[in-house]
């Protein structure tokens, strides 16, 4: 099912919405993670509302494209999207994280529009692999994203899963990488560097596309080309900032895994009109 | 002589078969696929096979997103590697998810003989049992394995199958095979030995043995460790005078670790559990292997002999 294109301001309006239900459902829920939530929301808001074949009112839907978050503690970002894509009722966002609520604090196949959990990093580059695979098997042309962290890349099941991508030359598998610089410990260059890891990629067999994690126009046209590139995965290794959107989020390590206070949100809202 | 079997072949004949018959089911095999004998299936079905290279992990997570597309998986590898290399991808992607993923883990237990203890899983089952969804067969001979593969294949949801590395003797006049449902072996209400795997047949040479000493044994081959067939272990309770659980395993964590929960919840009995105490495996062939454990026919005897009153 094709969903409606929006224009780059009205992609630009939709990110901000879906930065401030994350703020607003963090403050509710009292914990969860912000930072890797906002640094990713212009990837995931972009992917959804012009990328991904999708209908809320069928989520099983064969030949939906599908999508996975590795990185499971954004889960804040990818519940906006689908609330706000029309998976289940926006309400549902203020019950995040509470005991019975679809909404877990790490992804969980009880919300509509989630594949497969994730929490334990490193998994989710293999899972999308799994289920570029069963596309090929089936000669389906659906797609296949996932995102994935920079702090995560340091697993190394995520190296098996892109040695093994490669060797599979699933052309239908596109993986996005929030490279926002940071994680739990300070900085990923400083905790354990990745560096030099667009050539990393290259070497493991990959397309590799560099971004402006931010800016809508480049974030489509890198969805666009991997598209077209055929024999091999592509990676958009996508630079981004931390905490994006709110002044006193951005590059501060403690809002990796710290809600926001009421006062904080107020604030962040403030910032997000 | 009776007949003996590799596991190991019957389940690649089998995957063979339910491949023709099913087009949904896929395998995985991480370089072992010659010794896992999943090379059958590869061979006729190259398509609906990934060979993952040494890489458990990767293979696991990814049987778990061709899971989520709809496919049955069947995976295998060597089982210290099933369960412990890739424990927490097993754990996060298949069995929280609930996929229809089917580890079919071979190499099990210290009868894997010269490899050693490396290779040789003693806690594997201890590993799977403690994973919500997760069902868990050992079965107790070559044909038996069949009818693990198809349950597997047939029912919804992750399974871990145990199988052995050498030929084991095939245990006649078992019954139907029911998912969670335990096979009596033997009659008898002096003792109830409680076994699976390799232990069922080793454990047949001592109820023989008993009946000659006029002690009549009870033999219970469990094949499905999850769900454990509760019934029939409170009637052995109920029924005999003591429990004897026999496994190629560690004595903590797996069958009598199961039989133990259940008889202590339900109806208090003392049991005797024979399997590996708080040590690894070593290099040997099988057979002196399970002498060297305790874990032979005339071992159970004396096991049974020495704690009956």
């Amino acid at each position: 099912m094709a969903n409606k294109q929006l224009t780059v301001a009205e992609l630009e309006d939709k990110a901000k919405e879906i930065r401030r239900l994350i703020i607003e459902m963090l403050a509710r829920a009292g914990s969860g993670h912000p930072g890797g939530s906002l640094s990713a929301t212009d990837l995931v808001t972009a992917l959804y509302f012009n990328v991904l074949r999708f209908d809320p009112k069928n989520p099983q839907w064969p030949d939906r494209d599908r999508f996975h978050m590795s990185k499971g503690h954004c889960c804040p970002l990818w519940y906006a999207v689908l609330a706000e894509t029309g998976y289940f009722p926006k309400e549902e966002l203020l019950t995040l994280r509470q005991l019975g609520s679809i909404l877990q604090g790490h992804p969980d196949r009880g919300t509509p529009g989630i594949e497969s959990a994730s929490g334990s990093l490193g998994q989710g580059l293999s899972v999308a692999l799994g289920m570029s695979l069963a596309a090929k098997v089936d000669k389906k042309d659906y797609r296949v994203y996932v995102l994935v962290g920079d702090g995560e890349s340091q697993e190394g099941n995520i190296w098996e899963a892109a040695m093994a991508a490669a060797h599979f030359s699933v052309d239908n598998l596109c993986a996005i990488l929030d490279y926002n610089g940071f994680q739990i410990d300070g900085k990923v260059k400083e905790i354990m560097n990745l560096e030099p890891l667009s050539a990393k990629w290259q070497a493991f067999g990959w397309n590799t596309i560099e971004i402006d994690g931010h800016n809508m126009q480049e974030i489509l046209s890198a969805y666009e080309k991997a598209k077209t590139v055929k024999g091999r995965p592509t990676i958009i290794i996508a630079r981004t900032v931390k905490g994006k959107g709110v002044s006193f989020m951005e590059n501060v390590v403690g809002f990796h895994g710290r809600a926001p206070t009421k006062e904080e949100a107020a604030k962040a809202l403030k910032e997000l009109e | 002589m009776a007949e003996q079997l590799y596991q190991r072949d019957v389940y690649g004949e089998s995957l063979l078969k339910l491949g023709k018959l099913d087009k949904n089911i896929i395998v995985l095999d991480a370089d072992l696929s010659c010794s896992t004998k999943t090379c059958f299936f590869a061979k006729e079905f190259p398509d609906r096979f990934f060979n993952f290279g040494v890489a458990e992990q990767n293979m696991m997570a990814a049987a778990a997103g061709l899971a989520a597309c709809g496919k049955t998986v069947f995976v295998s590898t060597f089982a210290v590697f099933a369960s412990g290399r890739a424990w927490d991808q097993v754990r996060t992607s298949i069995s929280y998810n609930n996929f229809n993923v089917k580890i079919v883990a071979t190499h099990a237990g210290i009868t894997v003989g010269p490899d050693g203890a490396s290779h040789q899983a003693l806690e594997d089952i201890a590993l799977m049992r403690v994973l919500p969804n997760m069902n868990i067969i050992v079965p107790c001979d070559g044909p038996q394995t069949a009818d693990a593969i198809y349950a597997a294949a047939n029912n919804p949801g992750p399974f871990y199958i145990r199988l052995g590395r050498p030929k084991i003797t095939t245990v006649e006049n078992k019954g139907e095979f029911k998912l969670g449902k335990a096979q009596v072996i033997a009659e008898g209400n002096d003792v109830a030995i409680i076994a699976c795997g390799v232990m069922v047949s080793e454990a047949l040479l001592a109820v023989k043995s008993l009946a000659q000493k006029s002690i009549k044994a009870r033999l219970i081959n469990m094949h499905t460790i999850r769900p454990l067939d509760n019934e029939i272990i409170l009637k052995s309770a109920r029924e005999t005078k003591l429990i004897v659980v026999c496994e190629e395993h560690n004595v903590t964590g797996g069958l009598a670790s199961g039989v133990d929960e259940v008889v202590a919840e339900n109806f208090p009995k003392k049991v005797i559990r024979l399997g590996i105490r708080n040590r690894f495996g070593q290099s040997g062939e099988p057979a002196d292997l399970l002498k060297e454990y305790n874990l032979t026919g005339p071992d159970i005897e004396k096991a049974v002999l020495s704690n009956i009153s």
